[in-house]
């Protein structure tokens, strides 16, 4: 039980049950949309890009949890950063849902997902908004997928 | 004629094990069964005395081997009562057996302006495959319509009587939906079928090993089957298909074992069973099935039928019971197989099924590879408890137990 209270912090509860930053965002100009093929996993994120600056930012879709709460946490997390801040910012959650380890200050209140590389199944859910949110913001079309092979 | 429960667990060695500081409860028989001690030892007997490779050697041990291969596939036909042993293909399970059927029966009959007709509440594995043969060929794969908002109204008998036209040449259905618990009128389904001359496919994924299963009285011309979700090992599985039809039909792969004659011009096929198992095939896997077969029929199919419909008449009771869950699928426990799929309007099936585990209840949770359905009735996943011989009515009051916790847990 010690594990699951872990991943299912209380953080992860209220982002869970209040999503923030949900619903299209009108003003986007950069939108992708990420599939986790194995579990049905969904999530679009819309971007507006000023310059190389993520002006707005939110997400729709359905899933667990784990990725409800990581993709509400990352529209709060990626609000007002740089493409190159992101993609730093994604490498160090990354390795926070991959090990455990909380070694950057910047991570506040993302580093309620460290529980999460308890389950390794479930890391996929908590990086499924980041893919999509990178693949917009890099202006990638292709849908951005958790699995390597996908028809 | 009810189950001994003592006894069949104990023939169940896996059962006999705490996951998470809990005794496993394990509920995810519609995914894999677990495996007697009978079917284990017959898989050790054959690998420590007659491991051979069949149809080949003039040696003690091949002909070893190709007697229990072949004593297999006699079982096996005696299992599901095909006429002739031919009729029965080892695969490598249900979706092997389809596709066979899809590409082999698909490419040398179906052309533009053909339909396949299929159900709306097919596993991907009936699906797909017709989708892609339909593709090839330039035919139209239409779909028979499940009624009611959460399935609970079966197959739509009326459209598919207008969907039945001269024009549809195969018709392509599940005997029990691995995600409703739905189970189809097969032997109506194939009679109606006949009357317009379309061949038809079962997939008997999960009906098999479950109850009772006669071919000729079905009256089916091809029907698919695993042997890992009936006790047997995986990569096994079936295919059995009408002799005539057999008989007319080319080979999907070719190689070693299927060949008459070969010369550098070309080859001659074998006849069926060998024209479709080319190459070295699974000795081990069929020998496992055959045992699995014989397994089943002591402790009695009627017996099994049995005891799964007492045990989803109960938890189908229960769960209903629990607020806000939605259960999808027929209404009565008994219009169903052993299977309850269900959604929580607040939690997510992945969070349930990961919160069960804790419990050491072992839970299915997702699309069931069934996403055309899941997004007909308006879900993106479900959580599944299926159940088999050796699951017992204390499992489930765990799987409520379990299932109130979480409930409590993200209520919060």
């Amino acid at each position: 039980m010690q594990d699951l209270t872990d991943l299912y912090q209380s953080v992860i509860l209220d982002h869970n049950r209040r999503p923030r930053n949900r619903g299209k965002l009108p003003t986007a100009n950069r939108v992708a949309h990420g599939d986790n093929p194995s579990c049905g996993d969904q999530c679009t994120v819309y971007l507006r890009l000023d310059g190389d600056r993520i002006g707005e930012i939110s997400f729709e879709g359905s899933g667990c949890a784990i990725s409800q709460a990581s993709a509400s946490l990352m529209t709060l997390n990626l609000k007002g950063k740089t493409v190159p801040e992101a993609e730093a910012l994604y490498a160090d959650v990354h390795r926070l849902v991959t090990t455990g380890k909380v070694d950057e200050d910047n991570l506040s209140d993302l580093a309620a997902l460290a529980g999460v590389h308890q389950f390794p199944a479930r890391i996929k859910c908590a990086t499924l908004g980041w893919h999509a949110a990178l693949n917009a913001a890099k202006g990638d079309p292709i849908t951005a997928t958790t699995e390597t092979h996908k028809d | 004629m009810t189950l001994d429960l003592t006894k069949t667990r104990a023939d169940f060695p896996i059962l006999h094990q705490q996951v998470n500081g809990q005794p496993l409860v394990y509920l995810d028989n519609g995914a894999t069964s677990q495996k007697p001690r009978q079917v284990i030892d017959a898989l050790v007997r054959y690998y420590e005395h007659d491991n051979s490779n069949v149809h080949r050697g003039l040696h003690a041990l091949s002909m070893r081997a190709t007697d229990a291969y072949e004593g297999a596939r006699a079982r096996v036909a005696k299992f599901i009562n095909a006429a002739d042993p031919a009729e029965v293909l080892f695969t490598r399970g249900t979706t092997e057996s389809i596709n066979l059927v899809a590409r082999s029966w698909g490419h040398a009959h179906l052309k533009p302006g053909d339909v396949v007709l299929t159900t709306e509440f097919e596993h991907h594995s009936n699906l797909v495959p017709w989708q892609q043969a339909a593709k090839a060929a330039g035919a139209t794969l239409k779909y028979v319509p499940l009624l009611g908002a959460d399935g609970e109204g079966g197959l739509d008998m009326a459209a598919l009587d207008r969907l039945l036209t001269p024009q549809v040449k195969l018709f392509a259905f599940t005997h029990i939906s691995n995600t409703l618990g739905t189970i189809n009128p097969v032997a109506e389904l194939c009679r109606r079928a006949r009357a317009v001359g379309a061949v038809t496919v079962i997939d008997a994924a999960q009906s098999i090993g479950h109850g009772p299963l006669d071919v000729q009285a079905i009256g089916c011309d091809f029907l698919a089957f695993s042997g890992h979700k009936m006790c047997g090992p995986t990569g096994i599985g079936v295919l059995y298909g009408r002799r005539a039809l057999l008989d007319k039909l080319a080979p999907d792969e070719t190689g070693g074992g299927m060949v008459v004659s070969v010369t550098y011009e070309g080859a001659t096929w074998k006849p069926a069973p060998e024209r479709f198992e080319a190459g070295t095939p699974n000795v081990a896997g069929a020998i496992g099935l055959g045992a699995a077969c014989d397994y089943l029929d002591s402790v009695g199919r009627e017996r099994i039928a049995a005891h799964d419909d007492a045990l989803v008449r109960i938890a189908m009771e229960k769960l209903s019971a629990l607020p806000g869950i939605r259960i999808i699928g027929p209404r009565k426990g008994a219009e169903r197989s052993g299977l309850v799929s269900f959604a929580f309007e607040n939690v997510h099936a992945h969070d349930i099924v990961t919160f069960a585990d804790e419990d050491g209840v072992a839970l299915r949770g997702g699309h069931h590879c069934n996403q055309p359905l899941m997004r007909k009735l308006g879900l993106t996943s479900t959580t599944r408890a299926s159940f088999y011989l050796y699951n017992t009515e204390h499992e489930i009051d765990r799987l409520v137990t379990s299932l109130r916790r979480i409930q409590n847990f993200f209520a919060g």
